[in-house]
């Protein structure tokens, strides 16, 4: 007869390895499957590579306020903005975003944590260990050097082998490999994040929280999930490409062996347009939030917001080639992406229009996030209405490459996205943490932000229409740019000035510890009826939920808001007999895992870099750690 | 072993069938391949590209039991084949009608 | 057997405590599977491209086996046909019969590969490396990730097997064969294709 496995028998503890308990003091921040603390931690860390992209971008502009500036040669002014590009984008504003995503998701949806809370820690370190490869490139060979999108035929030849003497070939071929086995290592984090979140949102919503009900910020984050689940592939295999072609000579992009440098900019920009919108719909999401709660309004058009947010996701997959006008595709090819390109400003005209629809008439209160909030619509405006010129085939051509396009995305992704994380960390601070930042603080940072922000790269506009080429390290006098290049370096330190403030009233406010409470903006959405912070199960009792803006309805709209008793959450990592006691609540364990297979890939990654032994060690070593860490996860005990 | 209510589940012997088809048609396209002379590519490239999508989709449906499953599954699969053919069919007619190099 | 609340269950039962009603991992491998296709759709995109392009070297015409990538395919059909037989097995409690035909298809797999592995050696063998042309780089491309894909998928099976006879699998706890299974099935339809897309077609 058949052998049945006995279930009672089915958990055996691992003798030498106990799965980690505490859930707190500082070795717990390591093992921790707590989406509230991986939130946190994503926070700080991008916060963190901010700073370092901050400072990067102070450097450019120092070099640049006058002519034939002395502070960078050509080489590290190179290096520089190419590490601007790669840490704002990969490393301070997707993970700003994750940190927000990982936050507030089980929060506004009424669940208890993701669906996979050790893949969520995973994602974190593999961020992490990526951002760490990739900066460690200071110490050996240097930074990246061709500019975040690297494109071919420069990125295989690598820039005059003079300027880099000597050892030129191996110096541009590491360079290289930082890049693409950087950016692999986080495209990792950025999928497994994305699984997490569209299971996460289609399966463990509360009772009664229909798709239509979810707020705003919530449907944002599933669009963005979907971007970053089929985008990530793509740029995956670029980079694989890249790595193949820059190594062993292998001739994707090489035209003198019949490969098309062309190539190399589809598969990037098949990546890199939806990744523009992975980098702007969570700062639309969070702005969805704030301006009802500060205008006492429902968002105006919830279903038009959805739809536009859901509409921008599947449009933004038929724009990539405007990235190409100028590279010879044809006037058919050209033609239909300046269309496609055209009609996607309408689905974002929508938000900005129900936006203001948000404010007009309501009770405004101008708090902080309020303030940033609609610096993002105004900001945005601005950044849209440079980018619907570059729709325009023969206008594009004239901008294509100067500073022009430099002023576009810098205000769409700093007046709109990074205003609107602002905005957000001003508004959830005091769900996330207790207590209050002072709003006078946050005002003077707002508005030096704002007014530093314009003096840089408003004039940048001017730059690029009197010619000003992007990616050159100094310019003579006399071309008519030393006004404009000076005011925008002003505008840089005015913008570094605002940090400070920001981080001083984090300071000064942590000292005060003004308490929050649990709903101190008197908002509408869930994560408002826990306390501040939220206990690590989220709800005591998970609510029922009958309307969109659930917590308002019950404040204000005298309905009885049911409450029921849910057992512990549907993610998986709850115990052999399923967490169902009836009494209690057992949240997922902590872990090791997920940190030690994160450790394995850079590890990895550096045998690349080698031949012979050395690739065989570094990888093998990389790979049993991986491997290691993997079976652990599997294998160790779900129970407590 | 108990079946869910409202739901067919294939057997064993209909898995072996699906197998037996699976074999059957493999062979047709290597027929097609063995007589691909005196066929012709304009016969041979479309019936090979059908026959490829009737095994993708018995494996799909049957073996990968999307047919029996709840819609979100085949909600997400499909997609994902949706959007990967028409972003690289755009790509390739892109190379094969546009204006560069090729 | 075990009275409480996580009994026996098929892989479809309805999960009551989620959204939904399906299960959470489940859902997590089709939504890996949905990246996959423009992971390799991206891959296959390339080759389609530069299947023309071959510099003065091997041609697909001059360099494809096909009778001997024909039987390859079989083995690998025939993989998906041991893997959902196994999965039957294991949905009724039969773990002997589950451990046979789980080892078989890890054993068709690890044919399949070989099998790769012998083309590949003719191929450089025969003039067709890696750098030769964007075609042969396309083909090396595609056809080892899609390998990779397998020995990932063989290693997988052989652990669910080893966890077997360790007693610690049982019908309560298919679905995690049935989530393996549907891996190892996606494995099997991009072969499918690439067989028809990347051998047939460019030789016909």
């Amino acid at each position: 007869m058949t052998a049945i496995a006995d279930p009672t028998k089915a958990v055996a503890r691992r003798p030498f390895f106990a799965r980690p308990t505490a859930t707190t003091g500082p070795w717990s921040w390591f093992t921790t499957v707590d989406h509230k603390k991986i939130g946190i931690l994503y926070g700080v860390t991008a916060f963190t590579f901010f700073i370092v992209g901050g400072l990067e971008a102070l450097l450019i502009r120092s070099q640049l306020v006058r002519p034939n500036g002395t502070i960078l040669d050509e080489n590290l002014y190179n290096q520089i903005f190419t590490m601007h590009g790669l840490t704002m984008i990969f490393f301070a504003v997707m993970p700003l975003s994750a940190a927000f995503f990982n936050y507030l998701l089980p929060l506004m949806i009424g669940a208890r944590d993701v669906a996979f809370p050790r893949l969520n820690a995973f994602s974190y370190w593999v961020f992490l260990a990526a951002g760490l490869f990739l900066y460690s490139s200071i110490l050996f060979e240097g930074m990246p050097d061709g500019g975040w999108f690297n494109y071919a035929p420069l990125n295989i030849i690598g820039p005059d082998p003079l300027s880099l003497a000597g050892a030129g070939p191996q110096i541009h071929q590491a360079r290289m490999l930082y890049y693409s086995m950087g950016l692999q290592i986080a495209g990792i984090a950025s999928l497994a994040s994305a699984v997490n979140f569209i299971v996460t949102i289609l399966n463990m919503r509360a009772p009664g929280m229909t798709l239509m009900r979810m707020p705003v910020f919530v449907w944002m984050t599933f669009v963005t999930s979907f971007l970053l689940l089929f985008a990530m592939p793509v740029i995956g295999i670029a980079l694989w490409q890249l790595m193949l072609s820059v190594r062993w000579e292998v001739p994707f992009f090489d035209a003198t062996n019949g490969g098309d440098p062309v190539l190399w900019q589809h598969m990037f920009w098949l990546f890199g347009h939806p990744e523009v919108y992975i980098l702007i719909l969570p700062a639309f999401g969070i702005v969805s939030e704030i301006l009802p709660t500060f205008a006492r309004k429902p968002i105006f058009g919830y279903a038009a917001m959805v739809f536009s947010g859901i509409a921008i996701g599947f449009m933004g997959w038929g724009v990539w080639a405007h990235h190409m006008f100028t590279v010879g595709l044809g006037p058919v090819a050209n033609t239909a992406f300046a269309l496609t390109t055209m009609f996607i400003a309408v689905p974002t005209g929508v938000k900005i229009f129900n936006w203001i629809g948000t404010l007009w008439g309501g009770q405004l209160r101008f708090k902080t996030p309020m303030l940033f909030g609609i610096g993002l619509v105004a900001m945005f405006t601005i950044g849209g209405l440079s980018g619907v010129t570059h729709a325009v085939v023969p206008h594009d051509t004239q901008q294509q490459d100067t500073y022009y396009v430099v002023a576009h995305f810098h205000y769409v992704l700093f007046g709109g996205a990074i205003m609107g994380l602002f905005g957000g960390v001003y508004y959830w601070w005091p769900k996330i943490f207790g207590w209050m930042l002072d709003d006078r603080l946050g005002k003077v940072h707002f508005w030096t932000m704002l007014v530093g922000f314009n003096l840089t790269f408003g004039p940048m506009h001017i730059l690029g229409l009197n010619g000003m080429p992007r990616r050159i390290y100094r310019y003579d006098a006399g071309m008519g740019w030393d006004l404009w290049n000076l005011v925008s370096t002003v505008g840089a330190f005015l913008i570094a000035a605002s940090i400070l403030v920001f981080m001083r009233n984090v300071a000064s406010s942590r000292r005060q510890k003004v308490p929050a409470g649990n709903d101190p903006w008197d908002a509408r959405t869930v994560e408002w009826m826990t306390s501040s912070p939220p206990p690590p199960h989220n709800f005591d009792e998970v609510p029922v939920i009958t309307s969109r803006d659930e917590l308002w309805h019950r404040k204000y709209a005298g309905d009885d808001g049911e409450k029921v008793p849910v057992p512990a959450g549907a993610s998986q990592d709850h115990g052999e007999h399923g967490g169902h006691e009836g009494h209690g609540i057992h949240m997922p364990d902590p872990s090791y895992f997920p940190l030690i297979v994160a450790a394995g890939m850079p590890i990895a990654a550096y045998g690349t870099f080698y031949e012979g032994p050395g690739m065989v060690i570094l990888l093998a070593i990389g790979g049993a750690i991986t491997l290691f860490g993997i079976f652990g996860w599997v294998l160790e005990p779900t129970a407590e | 072993m108990a079946e869910e209510e409202g739901h067919s589940h294939p057997g064993v012997g209909q898995y072996v069938e699906i197998g037996v088809i699976l074999a059957v048609l493999t062979g047709i396209e290597v027929t097609m391949y063995i007589y691909r002379e005196p066929l012709g590519p304009s016969i041979t490239t479309p019936a090979l590209l059908i026959l490829t999508a009737i095994k993708f989709m018995l494996v799909v449906l049957w073996f990968m039991h999307l047919r029996f499953d709840h819609k979100m599954f085949r909600r997400v699969f499909f997609f994902g084949v949706g959007l990967a053919t028409f972003v690289f069919g755009i790509v390739g007619a892109m190379f094969y009608l546009g204006g560069i190099g090729f | 057997m075990a009275t409480d609340a996580y009994t026996a269950k098929e892989a479809d039962v309805i999960h009551p405590e989620t959204a939904l009603g399906i299960s959470n991992p489940k859902l997590g491998m089709w939504v890996f599977i949905g990246s996959e296709c423009l992971f390799f759709g991206a891959m296959i995109s390339t080759y389609l491209l530069y299947v023309g392009r071959t510099q003065d070297g091997p041609t697909p015409v001059s360099i494809f086996d096909i009778p001997f990538t024909s039987v390859s395919t079989f083995i690998l059909l025939m993989s998906s046909l041991a893997m959902v037989l196994a999965l039957a097995a294991v949905q009724a409690g039969d773990m002997r019969r589950f451990r046979i035909w789980i080892l078989a298809t890890a054993l068709l797999g690890a044919t399949f590969l070989s099998g790769q592995f012998y083309e590949f050696t003719i191929f450089v063998a025969e003039g067709m490396k890696v750098e030769t042309s964007p075609f042969t780089s396309s083909f090396y491309m595609l056809t080892s990730f899609h390998g990779l894909h397998v020995a990932i998928g063989v290693l997988m099976l052989v652990a669910l097997w080893a966890t077997s006879m360790g007693g610690r699998i049982g019908p309560q706890n298919s679905e995690v064969v049935e989530n393996i299974g549907l891996y190892w099935h996606f494995v099997d339809i991009v072969w499918i294709l690439i067989f028809t897309v990347i051998y047939l077609i460019p030789v016909g």
